[in-house]
């Protein structure tokens, strides 16, 4: 009886470690002071699962734009202000170069697993 | 006769003007004080940035000069990096756009290097990423300076007293490219900006005229200036379509295909300003003054598209003449340049 209940709830913890990796992360990575940064911190790179979404939000009183000119991840984000926020979907591994247009020193790595 | 209550009248009118003389001079003074932020801010970091690998000393720093002024690192012998940053023009030449090789009539305008050690990338479009990697663009440039860098190489080490100065400067090393590049941007990194009424001003001298005190504060605020021409330098080492009417040269776009990019520029520094007209890659402004009007104006979409920083000002002709007095007081005092006596067989 012990052993079918350690069997099950194993399972089910199985169950939940499966479900996490299946389903997309959404991660949140801001411009602020001309950086990128994660939870306060400036960043140079970030480690991400394919599928994972990361919002780029802008902190800065000034335009970004956002873009990657990479092989296996293309996108332009288009010149937003503070306050917003736009996403892009990573669904390739490989290493993603992400740069601001308007402020060639802001790049940030996207290593995609 | 005056009674003794309209002289005390006269008195309380008196006393009144005189004390809101000492409050308009008072509010004059705060006016004219830079907050502590400004400090910080605008004054220029001592430390000049360098490259671990191209570290300066003084010979290496007198080797770029003499590169830096001797003409015949061009094809025709007659053209220095000199003749186009010329030190007594700003170190820029004064025209709407370059004349190279020939005679030619070049695209844009010459950039000054005054304080480019502090920049993030090289050129109006940014395509250099050190000032090593530019200098030796504009030598090889065919419509530029026309130079084979075999045959400056060979030059070069055809002229004793440069090869002794190479072995000084970068022993072992020889004569090449990557010497000469470094050399002159060694060089080039001493051409810093020197203290200007503004500095002399955050170092609390009484400099800046209220007009210009006046315009820096509309640079800051109404004006949106310091939105792009930002921190010391006065430049964010960004890239921005400012709207230029008629502008067809879509700049940055050609190294970074991003649709924001079309016909933008590297923000040049304000510093020395008033010592370079014309203004813009193209020249196309002769004055400050003219400049001021553009942004004034909200700038011209080009290429579709426009910095979303640019829009109507609505400055009075009052704000617009403070703001070129403020410009006209980042110039500094000259750097006393001697010419050097250039190698001969």
């Amino acid at each position: 009886m012990f052993r079918t209940g350690y069997l099950s709830t194993g399972l089910m913890l199985m169950g939940i470690l499966v479900a996490a990796s299946a389903s997309a992360g959404e991660i949140t990575i801001g411009q602020k002071d001309k950086s990128f940064v994660m939870n306060g911190a400036k960043i140079e790179t970030v480690s991400i699962k394919v599928g994972d979404t990361i919002h780029f939000r802008n902190e800065d009183p000034w335009f970004h734009n956002i873009f990657s000119l990479s092989d296996i991840k293309t996108f332009d984000l288009g010149s937003y202000p503070k306050g917003q926020s736009k996403p892009a979907v990573f669904d390739k591994a490989g290493m993603v170069e992400v740069e601001c247009a308007i402020h060639p020193s802001m790049i940030l790595k996207v290593d995609v697993k | 006769m005056i009674t003794r209550v309209s002289r005390s009248k006269a008195l309380t009118t008196a006393l009144l003007g005189v004390t809101l003389g000492l409050m308009n001079c008072i509010t004059q003074a705060a006016t004219a004080t830079p907050s502590e932020d400004d400090i910080k801010t605008y004054l220029r970091p001592m430390e000049v940035p360098q490259p671990k690998s191209n570290l300066s000393t003084p010979e290496r720093v007198e080797l770029g000069k003499h590169l830096f002024f001797d003409p015949r690192l061009s094809g025709s012998g007659w053209i220095s990096c000199a003749t186009c940053h010329n030190p007594a023009l700003g170190w820029s030449d004064g025209l709407p756009t370059a004349i190279g090789h020939g005679m030619q009539v070049l695209g844009r305008s010459t950039p000054t290097i005054l304080n480019i050690a502090y920049q993030k990338s090289q050129f109006w479009d940014g395509r250099a990423a050190t000032m090593e990697e530019q200098a030796l663009g504009p030598i090889q440039a065919e419509p530029e300076m026309a130079g084979n860098m075999e045959n400056v190489i060979r030059d070069l080490s055809d002229l004793p007293m440069y090869r002794k100065m190479f072995d000084t400067a970068y022993p072992g090393q020889g004569i090449t490219n990557d010497t000469i590049a470094k050399a002159i941007a060694t060089f080039e990194r001493t051409v810093v900006s020197s203290d200007s009424p503004f500095d002399l001003w955050l170092k609390g001298q009484n400099t800046m005229s209220v007009a210009a005190v006046r315009g820096f504060d509309l640079f800051k605020g109404k004006a949106n200036c310091a939105a792009c021409h930002s921190g010391f330098n006065f430049t964010d080492n960004g890239f921005h379509n400012i709207g230029l009417p008629n502008n067809t040269d879509a700049g940055r776009f050609a190294i970074k295909p991003i649709k924001v990019m079309k016909g933008a520029f590297k923000t040049p520094t304000l510093r020395d300003a008033a010592l370079t007209p014309p203004y813009m890659h193209n020249g196309q402004y002769k004055s400050l003054e003219e400049v001021v009007d553009h942004y004034n104006n909200g700038g011209t979409p080009t290429f579709d598209n426009l910095d979303p920083n640019m829009k109507k000002l609505d400055l009075s002709k009052q704000e617009k003449k403070d703001l070129v007095e403020f410009l006209k007081s980042l110039t500094g005092s000259p750097l006393m340049i001697t010419y050097p006596q250039l190698p001969v067989k």
